[in-house]
């Protein structure tokens, strides 16, 4: 499936990948990434969206995303289809862009009312604290809401091409789990018991069950365990929905036409983290599409950055005495070796780095985006980072 | 300024920062540089693996501490485990046991917002108050995240109103409150987006969450240098210095200057940027040429770290 050519994988993802996500740790140019293919698939002919979830102020004014909306919102074709990027084809007619961002609270909201038997049901359920707790702040809600938003999208099929950004977590595969998590949480025992109609509930939960959740109630102070169970009964008939929700959308990230591209940078620790991510993948049999490395430092020459620092050296040597003039200039020429050697050793180190990365992430082809002279906020700086993927 | 006395001005330090700018670099950073000012320290990691460990040559840090380097000891910190040993202290052994198996802390966890983090928070206080080391350092969670860490002990007191779990989170509250006990450092690149996110989080932290700031720390900083941008230039300079450069030569050279004045004439109007925008003192740390940190690399950057904080005055009182 995967092209062995980096541009020609990317390509591919843009023009037939239906669902694209892309993934990887904090702080490595995911949401750039994101946009670019779906300006890119744009181009391409294709109806694309691109979901973010928490971009940078500008680059979300430059998407038009200045609030939170739960709706796409299609971007001016004049702003992202210019003649900025004169290689894209578009072989299959004009394409459109859209945006979204990401409102976990109410993507949430959205499905309890949908899911509700009735609406006082909902609204029961909108107004517990408990459940403001779940929708807010509960761990892996935001990336399963990422995976239901995307679930919807999918359903409705108004979008031929939907690029995902995943939430800023320093574990990059928590939103892999997030559908799990909830199943979990319902699946919970206490849950379970919990759960039960009143009557049943006190036949069933033993006195252990009871002494036991007395002293919950003890540590963090009953109104808590209240609103737990007025939750628990407001959500009554509604948790196999739920359920059964949580798995249609992991089964929508094994689908053959979800394509994973791993983001990272030339460190490390990206590296370690894209690595891992792979793994998880590779188990639960899904791969990578593509790998991006974003900023890399461009590779200034072959030479050995030890070499270099010896000329340094003796440059220094020159400068220490003879005519003022040539002091000075061997002075100087010392700094740009200095400085030669320093960007060399970050390239090695980098190059050190990346090497063996293809295979570590089972033979996904790699894509190098070099270091840029500007932050990547506006459509012109997309385009840039866009011929790069796709021009090699 | 002296090292000892800034690292002595509050027992807990707390290093914030976006994904990326080297929070972990300079938190190990600082531990040196108070563990040569003879001050015992204590890193405590509270979220997943962060490369710690590995920047002093160790293998990933677990619950207990181990010794990173002389004078550096080093936990990994999590709320289960802090939330039973938190009921073991408390003669709650048996619940504690259940509550872990039973996966009941997810739940008690989602019905008190900030709970995990309260048992974080309650852990470090503990910390601080058994002077178990002279300094405590934690490695925050990301940017937005760890404002969120820290105001979630006032959450906390305004959504549970009775409890041992309420008199944690006054407590910590208090410490956080407290520029004697706790300040936060704040960590970021000289870039636009990192720094606009530093800039909103400092507001957060001082205005909602009350937590004192010590100066910004600026990572990754090129030294200031002026240097020969042309091959042409390159050559005129061999010709002065009466030594040869190959064209090629002359070309890396002359490229490699250039990419560094672009990025520095970058860095330095997004330096300026922030001062305007933020009116902490800030110490700029150099961009180390390597692509993952070694402990030369943390020491030379406890250096750096040392100088700059030589070029602040000391605050009366």
């Amino acid at each position: 499936m995967t092209a062995d050519a980096p541009v020609e994988a990317l390509e591919q993802i843009v023009r037939s990948g239906h669902v694209v996500i892309c993934a990887g740790s904090g702080g490595v140019g995911k949401t750039t990434t994101a946009a670019v293919l779906a300006v890119e698939g744009a181009r391409r002919g294709r109806n694309a969206l691109v979901v973010t979830i928490d971009p940078a102020k500008r680059l979300a004014n430059a998407l038009g995303l200045d609030t939170l909306s739960d709706t796409p919102h299609e971007i001016d074709r004049a702003l992202w289809g210019a003649a900025s990027a004169p290689r894209a084809p578009s072989d299959g007619g004009p394409g459109r862009l859209s945006a979204l961002m990401l409102d976990t609270e109410s993507t949430f909201d959205h499905l309890v009312t949908r899911y509700a038997e009735t609406p006082e049901q909902a609204q029961r359920i909108l107004e517990n604290r408990f459940y403001r707790n779940v929708a807010g702040a509960l761990s892996g809600t935001q990336e399963y809401m990422a995976m239901e938003k995307l679930h919807e999208l999918h359903e409705e099929g108004a979008y031929d091409l939907i690029v995902v950004d995943t939430p800023p977590t320093r574990h990059a595969l928590d939103f892999l789990d997030a559908p799990n998590r909830i199943t979990r949480l319902l699946d919970n025992r206490i849950f379970r018991l919990l759960m039960m109609p009143t009557r049943a509930y006190m036949k069933a939960v033993s006195a252990g069950v009871q002494r036991f959740l007395r002293i919950v109630a003890r540590v963090v102070g009953s109104e808590v365990i209240d609103d737990v169970v007025a939750f628990l009964r407001a959500f009554e008939g509604m948790e196999d929905g739920f359920r059964e929700r949580a798995a249609v959308v992991l089964a929508l990230l094994s689908d053959p036409h979800t394509r994973f591209v791993l983001v990272t940078s030339p460190r490390r620790d990206a590296i370690d983290e894209a690595h891992y991510f792979a793994e998880r993948l590779t188990e639960t049999d899904r791969g990578v599409a593509a790998v991006v490395v974003n900023r890399v430092h461009p590779p200034f020459g072959v030479e050995q950055p030890e070499g270099l620092r010896a000329r340094a050296e003796t440059l220094d040597a020159l400068s220490a005495s003879g005519p003022a003039g040539r002091r000075r200039a061997a002075a100087r020429l010392a700094a740009a070796y200095r400085n030669l050697a320093d960007l060399r050793s970050i390239a090695r180190a980098e190059r050190d780095h990346l090497e063996g990365v293809r295979e570590r992430i089972g033979g996904a082809p790699v894509a190098f985006v070099p270091y840029l002279d500007r932050d990547v906020h506006d459509f012109d700086s997309l385009a840039e980072v866009g011929r790069v993927l796709f021009s090699g | 300024m002296d090292a000892r006395a800034f690292c002595s001005a509050s027992r807990v330090v707390v290093v914030a920062g976006k994904g990326g700018v080297g929070k972990t670099t300079v938190t190990a950073a600082l531990a040196v540089m108070a563990a040569r000012a003879g001050l015992s320290v204590l890193v405590v990691e509270v979220e997943g693996k962060s490369g710690l460990a590995s920047a002093f040559g160790k293998p990933e840090l677990g619950y207990h501490e181990i010794e990173l380097h002389p004078g550096i000891t080093a936990r990994f910190l999590t709320p289960d485990e802090a939330l039973v040993e938190y009921l073991e202290d408390h003669g709650l052994s048996r619940i504690s046991r259940r509550l872990a198996r039973t996966g009941a802390l997810e739940v008690v966890a989602t019905a008190v917002p900030g709970m995990k983090d309260i048992l974080l928070l309650g852990k470090v206080k503990q910390l601080e108050q058994d002077g178990t080391a002279d300094l405590v350092i934690i490695d925050a969670p990301a940017a937005g995240h760890a404002v969120s860490f820290l105001l979630s002990p006032q959450g906390l007191l305004d959504a549970v109103h009775a409890g041992p779990i309420r008199k944690q989170a006054a407590e910590v509250v208090e410490m956080l409150h407290d520029p004697a006990r706790c300040r936060v450092l704040l960590v970021t690149v000289p870039e636009e987006t990192p720094v606009n996110e530093l800039v909103e989080t400092a507001y957060a932290i001082e205005d909602r969450a009350g937590v004192s700031l010590g100066p910004v720390l600026v990572n990754g900083c090129y030294p200031e240098t002026d240097l020969p941008t042309s091959p042409a230039e390159i050559q005129e300079l061999a010709a002065a210095a009466d030594v040869f450069v190959s064209d090629r030569e002359a070309d890396d050279l002359a490229a490699a200057a250039a990419f560094r004045s672009r990025r520095g004439a970058i860095q330095a109007a997004q330096i300026e940027r922030l001062a305007d925008r933020l009116p902490l003192p800030q110490i700029r740390l150099p961009f180390v040429f390597a692509a993952g940190l070694r402990t030369a690399d943390v020491e030379l950057l406890a250096d750096a770290l040392e100088a700059g904080v030589g070029t602040l005055t000391p605050v009366p009182g």
